[in-house]
Order: structure tokens, then sequence, then C-alpha cells
């Protein structure tokens, strides 16, 4: 019995198995760069056209690139882990959070730091306020969240229209978002990657001063032993879509600004809500609800986009890409899908370690039924 | 003692309650003939009271029907498939590519049947044996075939008579019904011209497709196991279904159906391009639901699919001689389908949430309120 | 005719890891019988329907139907071999028609033959004076009705053995007599029937024989008349009415203590029980005692705001309060430990800490986390105090043994120091040392002032534990018992006989 009990250790290596995939996916993908060509991993001081100091290099412009994935990823982990199902339409309220923001900017003649956080302010309430919108499809009529988002997915970018009124999405000349597109003059770390880290920090207080990630993860796991210990299960599911509306905020912004010019609402951050879904399941969270860790959907974020930028670096056509995502999307769901988790499981137990039988102690974490 | 009990009376059970699916088939009904009827009023000077109107309809949405068809048993088996909107993709422009070639066109139509199975055996197999969420692996599907699109053609192509003459006469062949044509006074002179109402082939494929997959669904074996599976996927295998293996045949007549969309689209377009039937899997699975197909899945047949399909249709007319701005059309028309899907997805919440209510009550000794 | 065997079952033996569900258990049913099935709660009663429909294989004896011993390895082989089951929750598509529900997966051919379907269905159910039509939606039938429609293709199918698992806990009482007229007319035509059932009336009012298990063992084949309701209740409870010591646990002194009421109902009610009072003071052991389904958990559930209240007062302290929902029964003080421990009580992938600390955490609010050293100490001190066998408290309450489990969330409640505290069968599934643990730790609960209510299957228990008893039976409160009366004969002869004296 004793024996047991010692085997059902809680080590340090099972305590972070979700990261195993991430960081393997990350690892490899480092080290396929490394021995193709060294030259992936030189950073340089280069400057821009204005003349300003900028970190350049293969591996930062991934960084750089990655930054609305990573913001998207970690409100689609919450809203995974709360209602069991993913957002469709994070795409589509990015593009409205870009057409909101350059919206209120044009009712300025004159444009400040000010007048951005006026504007990003309004960009979230209304973000927010579209997200309140799925989650009470979700939370409130119990609508699987795939379903009830395809409404925004389906006409998301046609309200963006609507409330931009102009065919192109153009935000008007000023000194500030060019900067939030690309670095701060002096300080040559892009802003990007600033505002990532500024989210993260923000995150991260937010999980130290709240209960979210408890109350999150008790819903998704067993939402009615949630409600039986006075969670309320509805304002738990609402509150997932709030962030995840922010998050789409942020991004849609950080977005536009760093295109730059003029876009159409139909080119403003596609697919991006796949690549948000993606970024989880890599992140070695279930997309069936419960645990989480957000920093796996992060590091999901970031592999996802060293897998594309690597991708580009080889000269595969930018738009063959899909296809060699779809590959690695496939070949990783089936190696977690528990079925093939239990073949290999047996064909291990039989083949290997059968053979080493007498060498290696049976450490497998029984159950533990003692009753 | 004065319970009454449904179906405890022989006399009050000879009145069929109206079933959910039919319910709301009806109401996707009436909602055509509403928008049809305004578009008629509001624009009948615009071509609405013509019949050759209703025939385009058809005539634009033939490779939707056939995909909506497919989501509609896949739904109904309690799926989902996002890969058809990129398997016709896939399926036109290779078929283009291949005709434009000098290929033959009974090898293009095989083709074409080979990709759609290949894609359905494949994520079906994942889907009903490994069981593995549809939504992923679809949307992996998704991606592969944009991904093999501009791997076969990172242009779009057109094909010409020069190089598929047979082809483009299948192509460019119409049925001309006389009975639904229309005449116009034309020109200067005031000639008045008789038009006939003209079909193309892609039509008729769509609605024999239509008609066999609502004669499976009702008549087969096969098609009454889908509605099993997807009402009770646990009684359905107590009952005797074998479920994975009816997953599976969905998911397979999904990619088969996607296929033969494929080239109707192509023989529609006459053209394949890389962004071809882009968001096509958003509006099948809209008709679907508008049709009265259940997300929960059981519930659903082809004919409410195929007004689902009418009823965007109508919405994209209406919106399109509606005098709104040229570069607004199309925003109105998603703006619409919009508020449309979010209405008809909140009704079947409530009308099962009702149902619910009434039809199943919990352990305990109360009277049905039925 | 009558008295021909139709199926022997002798020897029966299953074991699960740490767990005999049956030990050497005999049945025998004959041909145009119906024969009851009884036992409480875990007395292996469902075990032994699964053994004999192949859910389960059996580890020990034989099966003989029809003087030929067989073997059953899954439900459908069971099926073909005439052994068929209905199940208290239906397994039918209540989206296809009814004449497809009789034949759904049958069927050989390719095209479904809807004409011969529907006829052949309207004959079988005007045979068996089934109130539905082949061409209606099963969805649209009455529960009783779908379970008829179950009952008309088991029938379809030959079956020789029909097994019905609780059919009639969703029915109303005209729906049951509808249900039992069915059940006497397919006994006549010779069909074995297994009633596995909790309503006492109903075995009284349609069975032959009567089989009582208990704890996985065989207590008795009687014939229905020969068996007063009384010792039915006495044997599936335990033990022989004549060895009923009368001995009442000494909780004597308490009742002369008077002490203020800490929780009052008045005609409380919610959608699965009916309106009910009841008081509970403080430092007091209530307990809510009746047999499995008579309504004692769903009682708890209301007061706790569990299931949605629909009526009646409520004071806490004297104070009248609101109580409609689990946060705020917590904020007045009461703590709850669900029956379902899987279902309703573990949240499995989380953390042994994060489950101790929940509830706690959740009255402390939203804004006010507690540092992880607060909630290692408090996960330390519980799972010190309570003897929680935990390899750290990191581990997934979902990998423990049932009995840690338990602890886990009586830890969790008791860390929200409530002032009453109820406890729906904290014992099932556990080992005897942990039962005992938790009963002294009730007991001592009690003394520190804690107004507590106790529930569980076994009377033994609840005498040791309790100081009043309510006694239920179908969902209604039929007895209070206090003091002197406090015995198992006691007990058995409220539940058997119905109302109040």
């Amino acid at each position: 019995m004793k024996k047991q009990s010692e085997a059902q250790g809680y080590s340090f290596f099972q305590k972070h198995s979700q990261l195993l995939i991430p960081v393997t996916i990350l690892a490899l993908l480092l080290l396929f760069n490394l021995l193709r060509d060294s030259s992936y991993f030189n950073i340089a001081i280069r400057f821009n056209n204005d003349n300003n100091p900028v970190l350049a290099g293969n591996l930062i412009s991934t960084i750089v690139d990655a930054s609305e994935l990573v913001i998207l990823s970690i409100g689609m982990t919450l809203v995974t882990a709360a209602c069991g199902g993913q957002d469709i339409s994070v795409g589509a309220l990015g593009t409205i959070a870009a057409t909101m923001f350059a919206k209120v900017l044009y009712l300025f003649d004159e444009i400040g730091v000010a007048q951005i956080l006026v504007a990003l302010l309004a960009t979230c309430g209304v973000t927010v306020l579209f997200s309140l919108f799925n989650g009470t499809l979700v939370a409130v009529f119990k609508i699987q969240p795939m379903i009830a988002t395809l409404i925004l997915f389906t006409c998301g970018r046609s309200i963006a229209y609507w409330i931009g009124q102009i065919a192109n999405l153009f935000i008007p000349e000023n000194p500030i978002t060019p900067i939030i597109g690309t670095v701060i003059p002096g300080f040559p770390v892009p802003t990007p990657v600033l505002i990532v880290a500024v989210v993260g920090i923000l995150f991260a207080l937010v999980f130290k001063f709240t209960n979210l990630r408890l109350y999150t993860q008790t819903v998704g796991i067993n939402q009615g032993a949630a409600r039986l210990n006075g969670i309320n299960c509805v304002a738990i599911k609402l509150i997932s879509f709030a962030i995840l509306g922010v998050c789409c905020a942020i991004a849609g912004v950080i977005n536009v600004c760093r295109i730059g010019g003029k876009v159409t609402y139909n080119s403003l951050m596609v697919d991006f809500e796949m690549k948000a879904i993606l970024a989880v399941a890599i992140g070695g969270n279930s997309l069936g609800g419960g645990k989480f860790r957000i920093i796996g959907s992060v590091l999901g974020a970031y592999a996802y986009c060293l897998l594309f930028n690597t991708l580009i670096a080889m000269k595969v056509p930018s738009t063959h890409i899909t296809a060699y995502q779809a590959v690695v999307i496939f070949l990783l769901v089936i190696f977690s899908s528990d079925q093939v988790k239990e073949t290999i499981a047996k064909f291990w137990k039989t083949w290997i370690v059968g053979k080493f039988r007498s060498k290696t102690t049976g450490t497998d974490i029984s159950s533990g039924k003692e009753a | 003692m004065t319970k009454t009990i449904s179906g405890g009376n022989r006399g009050k059970t000879q009145r069929e309650p109206i079933a959910n699916s039919q319910l709301l088939f009806f109401i996707a009904v009436a909602i055509f003939v509403l928008l049809y009827v305004a578009a008629i009023i509001a624009f009948g000077d615009k071509g609405f009271l013509k019949p050759q109107t209703l025939l385009t309809m058809f005539n634009e949405n033939a490779a939707l029907i056939i995909v909506a068809c497919a989501l509609t048993i896949v739904m109904i088996t309690g799926g989902i498939d996002i890969s058809v909107g990129a398997v016709i993709a896939l399926v036109s422009i290779a078929c283009a590519k291949y005709l434009q070639n000098g290929g033959e066109i009974w090898v293009s139509i095989l083709m074409a049947l080979g990709i759609g199975l290949a894609f359905g055996v494949f994520q079906g197999f994942l889907i009903s044996y490994l069981k593995i969420q549809p939504f992923i692996i679809t949307l992996a599907g998704m991606f592969l075939a944009r991904g093999l699109v501009t791997v076969v053609s990172k242009e779009g192509i057109s094909l010409t008579s020069e190089a598929a003459p047979a082809f483009i006469r299948l192509k460019d062949f119409r049925i001309s019904i006389d009975a639904l044509g229309s005449t116009d006074i034309k020109g200067l002179t005031k000639k008045v011209v008789f038009t006939p109402g003209t079909l193309e082939v892609t039509v008729i494929v769509a609605l024999i497709i239509l008609l066999a997959v609502a004669l499976m669904l009702k008549k087969t074996r096969l098609g009454r196991h889908f509605y099993a599976v997807g009402g009770n996927q646990q009684s359905a295998l107590m009952l005797g279904c074998n479920v994975q293996r009816v997953r599976f045949h969905a998911y397979i007549i999904s990619g088969l159906l996607a296929g033969i969309a494929g080239y109707v689209n192509l023989m529609h377009k006459g053209a394949g391009n890389p962004t071809m039937a882009a968001g096509m899997e958003m509006d099948a699975i809209a008709s679907s639901i508008i049709g009265g197909t259940m997300l929960s899945g059981g519930v659903g047949n082809v004919f409410g699919t195929l007004f689902g399909v009418l009823n965007l249709s109508t919405i994209k007319n209406i919106v399109q001689v509606s005098g709104i701005s040229n570069g607004g059309k199309e925003w109105w028309q998603n703006i619409t389908t919009g508020g449309m899907l979010c209405i008809f997805i909140v009704m079947q919440s409530i009308i099962l949430f009702v149902r619910g209510k009434s039809g199943r009550k919990k352990a305990g000794n109360k009277p049905a309120k039925n | 005719m009558e008295n021909e065997v139709l199926l022997r079952m002798t020897g029966i033996c299953k074991q699960f890891p740490g767990v005999k569900a049956l030990q050497n258990v005999e049945f025998t049913l004959r041909r145009g019988e119906i024969h009851a099935l009884m036992g409480e709660n875990g007395a292996g009663k469902s075990t032994l329907i699964k053994v004999l429909t192949g859910v389960y294989p059996k580890d020990a004896g034989k099966i003989i139907l029809d003087g030929k011993e067989i073997a059953i390895h899954s439900p459908s082989q069971a099926q073909n071999q005439g052994i068929s089951t209905v199940y208290q929750e239906i397994t039918l598509c209540p989206n296809l028609t009814v004449a497809e529900n009789i034949y759904i997966g049958r069927d050989k051919t390719a095209i479904v033959p809807w004409k011969k379907f529907n006829h052949d269905a309207d004959e079988l159910l005007k045979s068996l004076s089934i109130p539905a039509r082949a061409k209606q939606l099963l969805g649209s039938c009455s529960l009783a009705v779908q379970q008829m429609v179950a009952i008309a293709r088991a029938v379809d199918m030959q079956c020789k053995v029909l097994i019905l698992d609780e059919p009639t806990s969703s029915l109303d009482d005209h729906e049951v007599e509808m249900l039992f007229s069915l059940m006497r007319r397919l006994k006549q035509e010779g069909v074995g029937i297994i009633f596995v059932t909790h309503f006492l009336d109903q075995v009284y009012a349609v069975s032959d024989r009567i089989t009582v298990l208990r704890n996985g063992e065989l207590v008795g084949e009687y014939k229905t008349e020969n068996l007063p309701m009384l010792d039915l209740v006495s044997k599936m409870m335990g033990k022989e009415l004549e060895n009923l010591s009368n001995i009442s646990v000494g909780h004597d002194k308490r009742a002369t203590v008077e002490r203020p009421a800490f929780y009052q109902a008045e005609d409380l009610a919610s959608k699965e029980t009916n309106p009910f009072s009841f008081h509970a003071d403080e430092g007091e052991v209530t307990g809510f005692t009746g047999l499995l389904g008579s309504g004692r958990s769903e009682c708890v559930r209301a007061i706790f705001g569990a299931d949605k209240v629909s009526g009646g007062k409520v004071r806490v302290h004297g104070k009248s309060v609101k109580i409609t929902r689990p946060k705020q029964a917590m904020k007045n003080g009461i703590g709850y430990l669900p029956e379902d421990r899987k279902r309703d009580g573990i949240i499995a992938d989380l953390s042994v800490r994060d489950n101790i600390i929940l509830a706690s955490q959740v009255m402390q609010g939203f804004f006010k986390p507690y540092s992880r050293a607060e909630a290692e100490a408090f996960a330390d001190e519980y799972i010190k105090a309570l003897q929680i066998k935990t390899a750290s408290q990191d581990t997934p309450v979902g990998s423990l043994s049932g009995g840690n489990q338990q602890k886990v969330i009586l830890a969790r409640w008791l860390l929200t120091h409530p002032q009453y505290l109820i406890l729906d069968e904290p014992t099932r599934g556990i080992d005897i040392g942990t039962k005992t643990e938790i009963q002294r730790l009730v007991l001592k609960l009690a003394e520190e002032g804690m107004t507590v209510t106790f529930i569980s299957s076994e009377i033994e228990e609840m005498l040791r534990t309790c100081s009043r008893l309510i006694v239920m039976r179908d969902k209604h409160v039929v007895g209070e018992l206090t003091g002197e009366q406090l015995n198992q004969s006691e007990i058995m002869r409220t539940i058997a006989g119905g109302e109040e004296q």
C-alpha cells in the first residue's frame, strides 16, 4: 500500500507535462532552424525609415508577428476552459475593433496619447459588448460556442464595414499609431512586443489577485459541482467572453497599426480564429474545457508563428503554408487522441518494456482504489 | 383521478403533434414566401415578378444546394464538416487544370469524386474511429485543401472552348422552359421579345442529388441510422446501430457530395480560382440551420435546407436590387444572414427548452403536463 | 406452466477491485412470473442485472436459460438469447417514430419497408394495448408509453426474460397502472419478468415473488403473499425483526436540553420534492431516513437550494431568509456534502488543495484569493486533521480513493466553518475504518455546537449518530422519531406503515 502511494507522487514532470507539447515543438523548430541556417538567430539593430533604432532579425520578426496571436490565444484559452468550446468570431471581432479604433480617431482634430487611449477604451467597450452577445448565447441559451459565434463570424466584418462606412479602412495621419505598429523612438524593442509583455503582466496580476483561474477551471471541469459550491457559472462564462473581447480589441488595434496603410475589411485578421484555436491546442490545453495553462497557449502561439516563418524562410510559397500547417495539426490531434495513445501505450508495454521487464520496475500510476 | 396522458386516449392522438423539425421547416418556408412577396411588392419592377429570377437563384446556387445537403447529413448525425468549401475549390481548380490541358470529361468527373471521397474517408476515419472532435479535423482538412489548391495553381484557370470544347458545350447547355419565360419590351422599336426561362445542367444535378439524399434519409436503413445516431448516440448503440460506422459513412457522403459540388461549381463558373467558394461551408451550415436542422443532431430534412439556400439567395437578391451603394452589397447581405442565423439559433434553443420542459418531466410522482 | 423454471442463476460471484459485489448469489425465474428483485443501495441488484445482460463478465457461477447453460458477453448477445432489458432512462431515440424504434437495428434490408413496419407495429401495439400509433414520433408520447414501446420492442424480439430496471421511477400513478396491466398481460403469455424497483407498494401490487439481496449476498426468495411489507423492509435493511433489539443508542441526555433552533423550514418545496416542514436545532444531529428514492436526498437539496426551490418559508436563527441558490445557503452558514461524490462533489482534475479551499474561497469572494501560503496551510491542516491519504497537495483529487475523496469534500466544507452541515451519504462506498472516523467526527462537531443533518442508507449508522429522525416514503414525510422511538423496528414500522399514527 505504501509503495503505491509513493508511486502516486506528483513530480515536477507530471505537474508540467502539459507544456511538453509546445516546448517540444518550439525546441524542434529552433533546432531545425539552427541546423538549416544559423544566421536565422542573428539579431541586429537597424534603423527604420524614421531613423529610429529597431531590433531586427528573423527571430525578432517571428516574435513581433506573433503578437496579435498571443493576445488572442490568452482570451481563447479562457473561453475554451470555461465553455468547453471555441469562439470562431475573433477574427471578425478584431476587424470590428480596428474599424472602431480608426472611426473614433477621425473624431479628433489632433491626435495625442490621450485620444489614442479614448479610442482604445471605446474599442474595448464595443468588442466586449459583441463578445458578451456571444457569451449570452453560450451561457444563457446553452448553444455550442462554435455555433453561437458562427453568427458574428458570418456578419462581423460586415458590421465593421457598417461602422466604418467606407470601403477601405484607413487610420488618419498621426504621430502615435505608427509607433504602436513599429518602435518607440530611441527604444529598439518593437512596440507590439512591449504591448504583449504588458498584457501578459496584466493577466498575471488578474490571476494573482482574483480567483479567475480557480473558478474558470471549476466551471469547465464540473459545472454541477461548481454551482453547489456557490459559483455562478453563467457569470464566469460571460467574464471569459468579456476578456476575450478585450483581447480582440487589443489584437485588432495592434494589427491595424502594424499594417499602417489602407486595408480592406476582408483582409484584416483573416483566419485568426483558426490560428488562435490552434495555439490553444498546441499549448496542450484540452479543447473540451477544464484545466488550462495560459503559458501553454502563449508558447503555442509562438510555436505556430515560428513554424510559419520557418516555412517562409525555407522559401515555401506562402500560399502553400496552410497545407503544411494542416499536416502538423493532423499529426498533433492524431497523436493526442486517446485511442492512439492507448495503442502506443500497449505497443510500448508489450514490445519495448516487455523485453526489458527485468530491469525496469512498474511505475504505473494506479488510480489507487483502496476502499 | 382525472389525469389525462398524451397518448393515453386514442381520439386525442389522432392529431399528429407538429414535430420540431416540421415546425422549423414551416418557419423556413414561411420566411421564404414572406421575403419573396415583400421583394415583389417593393422591387417588382426589378425582375422579381419574372420566373427567371427564381430560376437564376437555382443556377447560381446549385453547388451550395449540394454541399448544404452534405452538411445536413453530417449535422443530423450530430457532427460538422467545415472542409467542404475548400474541397470545392480544390476540385474546381484541379479539374479546370486537367481539362485545360485537354483532359477527358469523364476522367475529370472521376477526379472530382476521387478527391471528395479521399477527404471524406480520411476525415471520417479520424472522427469516427479515433474519436477526435470533428471541428478540429475538418478545420485541418480545410487548411490542407486550401493549401493544395495553391499547389495546383496559384492563378485562376479559365476554361476556353479551344482547350476543352466538350466541357464548354456542357457548361453552356441550357434547358429552356417556355412555360417559365417572360416577355420584354426592348429597344427603341419597342419590339416585344420573348425569352424562355433557362436552367443550367448543374441545377438538374443538384435537384437529383437533393431528391436522392431526401430518399436516402427517409427510406434507407443508413438514413434512418443517421437520425438514430444523432438523436441519441447511446440509445442508437443499444438499439443495435454500429455508431462508428454510421458516422464514418456520413463523412464519406459529405466528402463525396463536396466533390460533386466542386465539379458543379466548375460547370457553373467555367473557371477555377484559389479563393473560390471561400466561406461556402458557413453558408451551407447557415442554410441547414435556417432550414430546420438541429445543431444538436437528430433533426433535419434536406427540403428545409433547400429553402434555407433560397432564403439566403433571396436576401442576396434583395440587397442587390435595393440600391445600396456598390461596395455595400455584400456587407448588408452578410448582416441580414447573420441576423437570420441568430434568430433561428435562438429559436431552436428556446424550442428545445420549452419542449424539453413539457416533454421530459423529472423523476417524481407528478402528473404529466401534456 | 406456472412453476416451470425459465432462468436459473447459481453461484454467481462478481468482484470489483476491493469490493465483493456479488457472493454466491442464486436467482430463479419461472415462466409467467413477475419477480421483484429488492435490495438497498449497494446490495448488488444492478450488478446482478448487468451480469445477466452481459455488461459485466461474471467471475463464477452458471446462467441456465431453458435448461441450457448459456454464456453472455454483451447486451446484444443477451437480446439474441431472449433476455431483454428496459432501463429507467429510456434507451430509444425520441426523434424517430414508434415503429422505427421497435424495428431499428434489427432489419437486414437496405431499404426500410415502411409499410410493413407501420402495419406490423400497429398490430403489435394493438395486441399489447399500448396507446400509441406506429407513425407517431416517439418523443411525442408520454414517458410511460415510451417505456411500453421499449417493452413492445423486447416482446417483438421474442424475449423470454424481460428485465424492467426501475421502470416506474418517473411515472405517475395512472401511468404506472398502465404499465402494470401490460406486465400482467405479458406474464400470461409466459414471459418471465424481473422487476427492479424501490417502490414498496408497487412490489406488492404486481409481483409474484420477491428476491432480496443485501451486501452482495442473497437474503432469500419469498412468495409475495408470504412476506409482509414490514418483513421485507427488515430483510432489506439487514436484521430479522425478531433479532431487532430495541436498543436505542443513548441520545437521551440530549433530548432533555432545550436548544434554540438554527434552521426552520415551513412547507419547503422544490421541483423534486413535495412540501415538507423541518427544523434543526443547534448542536443537534438530525437525519432523513427512508428507502432509496424516498425523497430524503431531495429534501436536503431543497434546504441547500441545490434544486430550484418552488415555495416555503425558511428561517435561520429565527430570522426569515431566502435560500434559493447554494451561495445563499453558504452565506447563512450551511454546508452540503452531496450524495453523488463524482458528479456533484469533486472537481476531478483539480488538485487536492484547490478542492479543499474551493467553498471557503468562494465565500471569501472573487477578489480575495488565498495566497499560496494560506492555501497550503489550510490544505495541510485538513489533510492532517482528517488523515487524508494523498501523495501531495498537488495530486489531482480524481486519482484518490473514494474514501479520501469524500474526506477532501468534507474538509472543503469544514474549512468554511459552517454552523449547519448537511451530509448526504458521506459514508457510501467507503471502507469501514473511514466510516467510523466520519461518524465520530459528526458527533464531535455536534458536541461543539454545530448543527448536523445526516443521511445514510445504513440504519445502524443513523441510529448511532442521529438524535432525531425524519422518516420518508414515496416523497412524503411519514413520521418523526425521537428518544425512545429511535430503534430499527420502529423505523421500519414507520416506513412500512405509511402514515404517522
